[in-house]
C-alpha cells in the first residue's frame, strides 16, 4: 500500500468519498421519506411537513392497512404466488437442467439451442395471450405460475453449474443402483446449493415484484396479487393528482396517501427481510449469469 | 419409471445412424424422460405462440381462429410504418432506449470505477449494500417513491421548488418530463446492481500490473487509463452489445406504471401500446405484427451484436 500520496490523489479520494456518499443518500432519502410519511398524520402529509422523520408519529396508516381487506386478500395471493410459482420454477428448472448438463447426452446441443433460441427470438405477447385464453387459463391463478415456469437465463445458469460437478460421482451412484431422479435430488442438488438458493431467490423475488403479467391475465379482483393492487392504488393517486391540478387543495378527510405509503412499506418488508440473503447469493448469481454455456 | 440405467455414463463410441441413436436413447431413457416436461413447456408456451405469430399476416378474429381468419399479407406492417400514431410508438421506443444507452449505460461503469478506488473496505461495503438494494424493489414501489418526490401536491421536489419561490411543476403529468423520469428512475434502480459485473471485471485485473506501473512512476490517473480501462473493456463491449440487442425492449413493468393519458405523446412505446390496443382493445393482428417486428429486429441485432462481440473481444453470448 502506497503511503505517500500526492495532493491530487488526496483530493480525488475526498471527492470520491463525497460522491459515493451523495449517491448513497440519493438512494436512501426517497426510501426514508416514504417510511417517515407512513408513520405521520394525514394532516402533516398534506401540509408537506414530513421530510425524513415522522411528524405526529402514529400508527394510524398501518391500522388502515391492517383493516384493509383488499390488502390482505392480495397479500395472501402474492404469498401463494411466490410459494407455488417458485416451487414450479425450481422443479422444472432443475429437472430440465440436469439431463442437459450431461455432455454425453445425444441431441443435447439441439435441445439447448431450442431453449436458447427463445431467449434471442421472443414470441410476441399477443399469441401467448391467445394461447393462455384458449387453454382456459385466463383469469386463473395458473396463468401467473405456468407460463413463466422456466426462466431461460436461469436454466442456462443451472446447466452451467451442474456441468462443473464431477461426473465420477454420478457414475459411482449409478453403480450403487441409484436412478437418475434420486441422483438429481440426493447428489446433484445438495452439491449445487449456491445455484439452487440463487435460483430460488431470483424466482421468488420475480414473482413477488411483477404486476404486468397479472395485469394481462387477471381481471378477477379476487385473484389480484399485491403488486397489481399497488399498481391500481398508485395509478389512481396519480390520476387524482392530475384531476386536482396545481392549485386546488387536497381534500382533507379522504386523503389515502398515508394508506398508500404504509402499503408500500409493508409490500417492501419481505424484500428487505431477505435482502441479506439476496445480497450474498445474488452477487454470485450475477457472476454466474455472466458465464456462458 | 426411473429404474436405474445400469450403464455407467461413459462417452459412447460414435455409432452413427438412427439405430445407434435409438439404442442410446433407450439406454439413457431416464434422462430423456426427465426432459419431457421441459420440452413440453418449451413447445407449448414458447414455440406455439411463435407459430401463432402468423396472425400478424391475417385479419385475425378470435371466434374464427387461426385456421379460418382471412390472410391480409403485410397490411398491418404497412400500417405500422405509415400511420403517424404508430410511427410515434417506434420513435418513442427508440429515443428512450437511446437515452438509456447514453445516460444509464455508463453510470454503473463509473460507479464501479469509483468504488474500486475506495480504500476503506467497510465504507465500500456499506455503499454497495445501499446501492444494490433498489434492484429488488418492484416498479410499483419505485413509482411510489418517485411519486413522493415529484407529485405536484406533496412531492419533496415541488416543496423545494415552491420554497424557492417558483411555481409547482406537475412532473408526472407532463409529456416533456416523461423520458427523463423513465431514464432517471432506471438509473436509480439499476445502477448499483449493474455495477457488480464491472466490479468483478475490475477484481480480475492482475495486481502486478499496478505494481509495475507504480514502479514506473505512473500515478493513479495514468493507471486508470492504461491498466484499469483496458482491463474492463471486454466486459463493457459485451454489455454494450447486449444492450443494443435489446434496444426495442423497454420494460413494460416500468413504463406502464409511469404512463398516463397525458404522457402518451412521449411515453407510449411498443409494449404499452400492445397491451392497451391488443389485449384491452382486441386488435390482435396489428399488435402481433408490432410484436413480431420487435422480435425480428431484436433477433437480428442480437445475432449481429454477438458476431461483432466475437470479433472484437473473442467472446460471444452463445
Amino acid at each position: 500500500m502506497a503511503i505517500k500520496r500526492s495532493l491530487g490523489e488526496k483530493i480525488f479520494d475526498a471527492c470520491n468519498v463525497i460522491f459515493l456518499v451523495l449517491a448513497s443518500l440519493l438512494v436512501v432519502i426517497p426510501v426514508v421519506h416514504v417510511i417517515a410519511g407512513s408513520f405521520s398524520s394525514t394532516q402533516a402529509l398534506i401540509q408537506n411537513k414530513v421530510f425524513l422523520v415522522p411528524v405526529d408519529f402514529n400508527l394510524d396508516n398501518y391500522k388502515l392497512v391492517i383493516q384493509n381487506e383488499t390488502f390482505w386478500e392480495t397479500f395472501k395471493n402474492s404469498v401463494l404466488l411466490v410459494i407455488v410459482g417458485t416451487a414450479i420454477n425450481m422443479v422444472m428448472t432443475l429437472v430440465t437442467a440436469y439431463p442437459l448438463s450431461k455432455s454425453y447426452l445425444k441431441g443435447r446441443k439441439v435441445f439447448i439451442l431450442a431453449f436458447v433460441f427463445t431467449m434471442i427470438f421472443h414470441a410476441p405477447l399477443i399469441p401467448s395471450y391467445i394461447l393462455i385464453r384458449n387453454l382456459g387459463l385466463l383469469d386463473t391463478f395458473w396463468a401467473l405460475v405456468v407460463p413463466p415456469a422456466i426462466g431461460m437465463f436461469n436454466l442456462i445458469m443451472c446447466i452451467t453449474f451442474f456441468r462443473s460437478l464431477p461426473e465420477e460421482l454420478f457414475e459411482a451412484a449409478r453403480v450403487d443402483g441409484m436412478g437418475e431422479y434420486r441422483i438429481l435430488w440426493k447428489i446433484a442438488v445438495p452439491l449445487s446449493m449456491p445455484i439452487v438458493v440463487t435460483l430460488l431467490l431470483f424466482y421468488a423475488v420475480n414473482h413477488w415484484n411483477s404486476y404486468f403479467n397479472a395485469l394481462i391475465y387477471i381481471t378477477d379482483r379476487k385473484l389480484y396479487p399485491l403488486q397489481l393492487y399497488l399498481y391500481h392504488l398508485l395509478a389512481e393517486a396519480n390520476a387524482i393528482d392530475n384531476y386536482r391540478g396545481v392549485n386546488t387543495l387536497a381534500s382533507l378527510d379522504t386523503s389515502p396517501q398515508g394508506l398508500q405509503l404504509a402499503t408500500i412499506v409493508v409490500a417492501t418488508v419481505p424484500i428487505v427481510i431477505i435482502y441479506p440473503f439476496l445480497q450474498k447469493h445474488f452477487i454470485k448469481g450475477a457472476m454466474l449469469g455472466s458465464l456462458k454455456e | 419409471m426411473d429404474r436405474a440405467t445400469p450403464m455407467p455414463a461413459m462417452p459412447e463410441k460414435n455409432k452413427s445412424g438412427l439405430a445407434g441413436f435409438l439404442k442410446f436413447v433407450v439406454r439413457h431413457r431416464a434422462l430423456y424422460i426427465m426432459l419431457i416436461p421441459g420440452l413440453a413447456y418449451l413447445i407449448i408456451f414458447k414455440y406455439i405462440p411463435l407459430a401463432g405469430s402468423v396472425i400478424a399476416f391475417q385479419d385475425f378474429n378470435i371466434f374464427r381462429g387461426i385456421w379460418n381468419s382471412p390472410w391480409v399479407g403485410f397490411k398491418w406492417f404497412e400500417q405500422f410504418f405509415t400511420y403517424p400514431q404508430l410511427r410515434r410508438l417506434l420513435f418513442n421506443t427508440i429515443i428512450i432506449s437511446f437515452y438509456q444507452l447514453i445516460f444509464a449505460f455508463p453510470a454503473p461503469i463509473l460507479l464501479a470505477l469509483l468504488l474500486n478506488e475506495v480504500r476503506k473496505m467497510a465504507f465500500k461495503r456499506t455503499v454497495q449494500t445501499i446501492v444494490y438494494l433498489p434492484h429488488f424493489f418492484s416498479w410499483t414501489i419505485v413509482f411510489g417513491f418517485t411519486y413522493m418526490i415529484l407529485s405536484v401536491q406533496t412531492g419533496l421536489l415541488n416543496s423545494l421548488i415552491e420554497s424557492l419561490g417558483f411555481e409547482r411543476i406537475n412532473f408526472l403529468q407532463k409529456a416533456e418530463y416523461f423520458r427523463t423520469i423513465i431514464v432517471g428512475t432506471g438509473i436509480w434502480k439499476e445502477t448499483g446492481w449493474s455495477a457488480i459485473i464491472f466490479l468483478a471485471a475490475l477484481a480480475g485485473i492482475n495486481p502486478s500490473l499496478y505494481e509495475a506501473a507504480k514502479i514506473d512512476g505512473a500515478n493513479r490517473f495514468r493507471q486508470l487509463w492504461h491498466i484499469t480501462l483496458p482491463g474492463i473493456l471486454p466486459t463493457i463491449v459485451i454489455m454494450l452489445l447486449l444492450r443494443i440487442g435489446n434496444i426495442l425492449d423497454l420494460g413494460a413493468e416500468q413504463i406502464y406504471m409511469f404512463l398516463n393519458e397525458l404522457t402518451y405523446r412521449t411515453g407510449d412505446v411498443l409494449d404499452t401500446y400492445t397491451y392497451r390496443i391488443g389485449i384491452l382493445g382486441g386488435q390482435y393482428s396489428l399488435t402481433t405484427a408490432i410484436g413480431l417486428f420487435k422480435s425480428v429486429v431484436g433477433f437480428l441485432l442480437m445475432v449481429t451484436a454477438n458476431q461483432l462481440s466475437k470479433k472484437i473481444t473473442g467472446e460471444g453470448l452463445y
